[in-house]
This record gives C-alpha cells, structure tokens and sequence, in this order.
C-alpha cells in the first residue's frame, strides 16, 4: 500500500512561493485564478495493507516529522 | 580552582558555521572549545553549547527538520533543561524552533531569495546571558545570509513572547527605528532573535561569530559571545549527561 501526504502551508500563512505563481499564470493570461498554493508531496511505500493501521501511523509521522504543525497542513490518501 | 571554561560546538553534516563559531570562541576570545559530532549521545563537560549556521542533512523537508532528531539533540535538550546555556545562529536557530527548545517556526524568506547582507538590530532584552553587554535599545551591525530567516509564530504565542520580553533583537534602520522596510525576510514583528522563557536557551539568524574579529571590520558580535562566557563563567556548571 502507498500513503501520498499531501503538505502546505496553512492557510493565513503568507505562502510567497504560491503568489509568484498566481503573477506568473496572471501574466500568462490565465486570469480566472484566485489563488496559488504550494506545497510538497511525500510518497511513502508501506510494508503493510492494514489500512486503519497505516492511516495512524502515517498520522503520527505527519506529527512528528514530515509536517511542522505550526505552519503547516498535512493530507493523508491511502492507496492499495 | 575552578576548571577553565569550554565551549561545545556542535557538527552536523551540512554544517558550515562550525569552525568559524570555533574559531571566534578559541582564537578571538582565547576560550576552549570542543566541536562535538551530531552522533554524540552525551555532551562533555562544557559550559555552554553553540549550534552553529549551515546546512544540516541539506536543509531537506524542512529547515533543521532532520537535524533536530540527531542523538545530540537529546543531550542537548537534557543540558537546556538543566539550565545550561545554548545559542544557536541560523541553522541553529532553526533546529530549536524544530525541537521545539524555541516556540515558533520559520518560513522561507518573504522575497524568495537568499539574503547575504549587513543587517541592523536593535536591541530589546539586555537582561540575558546573551546580551549583558550590550545597552537596551543599542543598534548592532550582523551579516545575515540565508533563504529562510521569515520567523512565525501564532497571535498567542507573539503575545507570550512580548509579555514575557523574550524578543531579544528586532530588525531595524540605522537609527534604530524597527520598520518595514529594515525588515529583511518579512519576519513577524520584525524579530531576528528570541530566548525561551527560562532564558537560557537564545535563537538568532544574524551571526556574531562572523563579526567577532576587527579584522574582518566589525566587532559587534563580540557582545554576544563575551556575554554569554561571562554568564558561562558565573553560573554552576551543569554536569554532562
């Protein structure tokens, strides 16, 4: 099973990266979007298929490692 | 007779600060040090510990993220907690925040770019074993050089740090006046240096181990490391663990 973990900046967290962005698709005429976030995503190759187990585990990585809570939001998805 | 005073500085890889925190601490200030490798479980017996600036593991996931998990980091938190003094310089300062010896957390510079420039400070707790040399509201000239030096907290964690005069230095012009546009990294309330509550434990992106010297033209971080061996010296040592 895979985990995908989905991290960014919270949201009221000026996201400077995000910004530059929405200018650049701005500049390109891509004027209908209204906001740019970015973020990173982990891709965790898991040894076990137990998906209720999985899920707290990867929680508690997202907790103690992969994410800093304080700045920022984490999205587990679980694929077989 | 009381032992003479060390210094430890800590290694990770990536470091890069370290022989220069090495070097201020030794050859200008004429103290002993100790470079300690991060696989360290325990400290020596030393009376202050210095994480220095660099890169640790690359700066990967996140700023002093991996680094903070080192086995070091434990005796170092151990020594925190005893009372014993840590500073850390940018890299440094980010590992705290990461083990959460420091509240907060820091974002990539507002610009987007890596700022290696001159920068002023001003002043604004000299009632720290940090700062006892310096004047309340004095102004110091300190490179800073890094991509992510934008310091965070939530509302209620800046009010706590306010209420309890835990900002230590605040980005600021020439004449010391704290602005804007003195503000290099868009860091909250312009904040380039916190202590924990305790006040033992100071974070800081500017870097006083590369002013130390009047040969490299400015002296200004000697106030820094001259405070902290002058509290190094009046304090009881806290025993290696």
């Amino acid at each position: 099973m895979k985990a995908k973990v989905s991290i960014t900046l919270k949201r009221g967290i000026l996201d400077p990266q995000g910004q530059a962005v929405l200018h650049a698709l701005s500049s390109l005429g891509y004027t209908g979007v209204k906001d740019v976030r970015v973020g990173k995503l982990i891709e965790l190759e898991l040894a076990s298929n137990d998906r209720a187990g999985a899920e707290t585990e990867v929680k508690a990585m997202c907790e103690r490692l992969l994410a800093n809570t304080i700045i920022e939001e984490y999205r587990i998805e679980l694929v077989e | 007779m009381t032992a003479p005073l060390r210094i430890g500085v800590l290694v990770f890889p990536g470091s890069n600060c370290d022989r220069d925190c090495h070097e201020a601490v030794t050859q200008v200030l004429g103290v002993e040090a100790d470079f300690i490798w991060h696989k360290a479980a325990t400290l020596p017996q030393v009376d202050a510990v210095i994480i220095p600036g660099g890169f640790s593991y690359g700066d990967y996931l996140r700023t002093g993220a991996i680094a903070r998990f080192s086995p070091v980091m434990t005796a170092v938190t151990r020594f925190a907690e005893a009372g014993g003094l840590v500073l850390g310089i940018c890299n440094g300062f980010q590992i705290l925040l990461e083990a959460g010896l420091l509240p907060g957390a820091i974002l990539r510079n507002r610009s987007l770019s890596f700022i290696c420039k001159d920068i002023r400070v001003r002043m604004e707790n000299t009632v720290t074993p940090f700062t006892s040399r310096c004047q309340a509201g004095q102004v110091l000239t300190f490179p800073i050089a890094h991509g992510e030096g934008n310091y965070y907290a939530d509302q209620a964690t800046l009010a706590g740090l306010k209420t309890r005069n835990q900002v230590v230095f605040r980005y600021c012009t020439q004449d010391g006046r704290v602005t804007p546009e003195a503000n290099p990294n868009g860091s909250l309330d312009n904040i380039a240096g916190i202590v924990n509550e305790a006040g033992n434990v100071l974070g800081m992106m500017p870097h006083p181990e590369r002013c130390a010297d009047a040969l490299l033209g400015n002296e200004d971080g000697r106030l820094i490391l001259l405070s902290l061996l002058d509290a190094a010296k009046s304090r009881k040592p806290v025993m290696a663990s």
